[in-house]
């Protein structure tokens, strides 16, 4: 598992008020479906933003960007975290 | 005819009253004689037993308006009501700050009611002590509301009525009753006279974080309003359709006879923007406005042995 994912398992664990310890989540499990509220999103969102120093655009303000551990991390990938500098 | 035409014509004709701040309207009787004709026909129209009725004041605890979510999803929409609850001693830095201009409000603390957001919002605290039935539960309720929008649009009034059905039950039954209010609040329309869309929407959510919820809620596709010219060519939403999920059955504790958390959905029809809906599609004149609008407007609040 890679620092990024991580990370985001941590921030889900401490702000996606899931009933399952976002832990033991699998990358590609669904988010929604374990309990994850839109509300609780926009918490997820907030803290991701702060983690990674990242402005999440407007075109990934979907639902879909938090759909999975691994949707998340294709988004912040998008945004340049854990991408190397050339 | 522009939006400033509409409005300026509402006031010369004496419909409307410039209540000083915008957004703030005084209603003359005239306009108030279409509101309640509208309450009349669709109240009578959506007529079911089931149904309590209930007409809420424009006030409701203020703890409902947290637990409802709407200080946190729209903070820039509410309206909280704050008194003087300090001693005599007090007392004297307040006048002193009336008395010079300055900001007087802090002397003031904030009260356990504030004004209405939403006609369902009252209901949900209701249904707290008792499982809700398998069948479901029903609301008519009117309720003045307020949403802090001052705009020079008359549509965008900051103190407005909504007539609002209401249903708490099962998952399907929501959902089911919400698409026989938006069809049948389209037919009601429409025999009014009014051309009405129906488009998905959402919610006008407060800032960025605001943009996911919108997206999800679109997405979920749990709001549809109606749309129609209101003050201006542009139209605008009438009424809307709300399905709320679980939201709040899991924000209000409400479940059903199984433990499960209660869905719920509501449908609103906007008394004061379908009334400037209709001055503004048939006119000013109501006198003149076609016959079978009148009939079914005014004639179940003419009463009887009355011409």
């Amino acid at each position: 598992m890679s620092d990024v994912e991580n990370t985001v398992k941590e921030i889900l664990e401490a702000h996606g008020r899931l009933p399952v310890s976002a832990l033991t989540l699998k990358s590609d499990d669904d988010l929604y479906q374990k309990g994850l509220t839109s509300h609780a999103s926009v918490n997820v969102m907030l803290a991701l933003e702060d983690s990674f120093d990242v402005v999440f655009p407007d075109a990934l303000l979907r639902r879909g960007t938090f759909q999975s551990v691994s949707a998340i991390c294709e988004a912040l990938t998008t945004l340049g975290v854990g991408v190397d500098p050339v | 005819m522009n939006t400033e035409e509409f409005r300026q014509s509402l006031l010369d004709a004496g419909l409307l009253v410039d209540g000083g701040v915008d957004g703030l309207y005084l209603r003359s009787f005239r306009f108030e004689s279409i509101v309640r004709g509208l309450e009349a026909y669709i109240s009578s129209a959506w007529f079911d037993p089931r149904q309590t009725q209930l007409f809420l004041p424009p006030i409701m605890p203020l703890s409902t308006l947290v637990t409802a979510g709407y200080a946190t999803s729209f903070p820039n929409l509410i309206g909280t009501i704050s008194s003087f609850m300090g001693s005599e001693r007090e007392l004297v830095t307040l006048l002193e700050a009336l008395s010079t201009g300055e900001d007087w409000s802090a002397h003031l603390t904030q009260v356990e009611v504030a004004l209405c957001s939403a006609s369902c919002h009252p209901i949900y605290p209701l249904l707290r002590s008792l499982p809700v039935p398998d069948e479901g539960l029903l609301y008519e309720v009117q309720c003045p509301c307020f949403r802090h929008e001052p705009s020079h649009d008359p549509a965008r009034m900051q103190s407005f009525r909504q007539h609002e059905y209401i249903y708490v039950g099962p998952e399907e039954g929501a959902r089911t009753r919400r698409e026989l209010w938006i069809a049948g609040a389209r037919e009601l329309l429409e025999d009014l006279g009014l051309d009405i869309d129906v488009v998905e929407a959402n919610d006008p959510f407060f800032g960025r974080a605001g943009q996911l919820l919108a997206a999800g809620q679109r997405e979920k596709v749990l709001k549809y309003e109606l749309m129609t010219r209101i003050s201006s060519d542009s139209p605008g939403a009438v009424c809307s359709g709300n399905y709320h999920e679980d939201h709040f059955g899991k924000d209000f504790g409400l479940s059903l006879s199984d433990g499960s958390i209660a869905h719920s959905a509501c449908f609103g029809f906007g008394l004061d923007r379908i009334t400037l809906s209709l001055l503004f599609t048939h006119g000013l004149d109501v006198d003149a406005w076609p016959s079978a609008t009148r009939q079914r407007l005014f004639a179940t609040t003419v009463s009887p042995g009355t011409s």
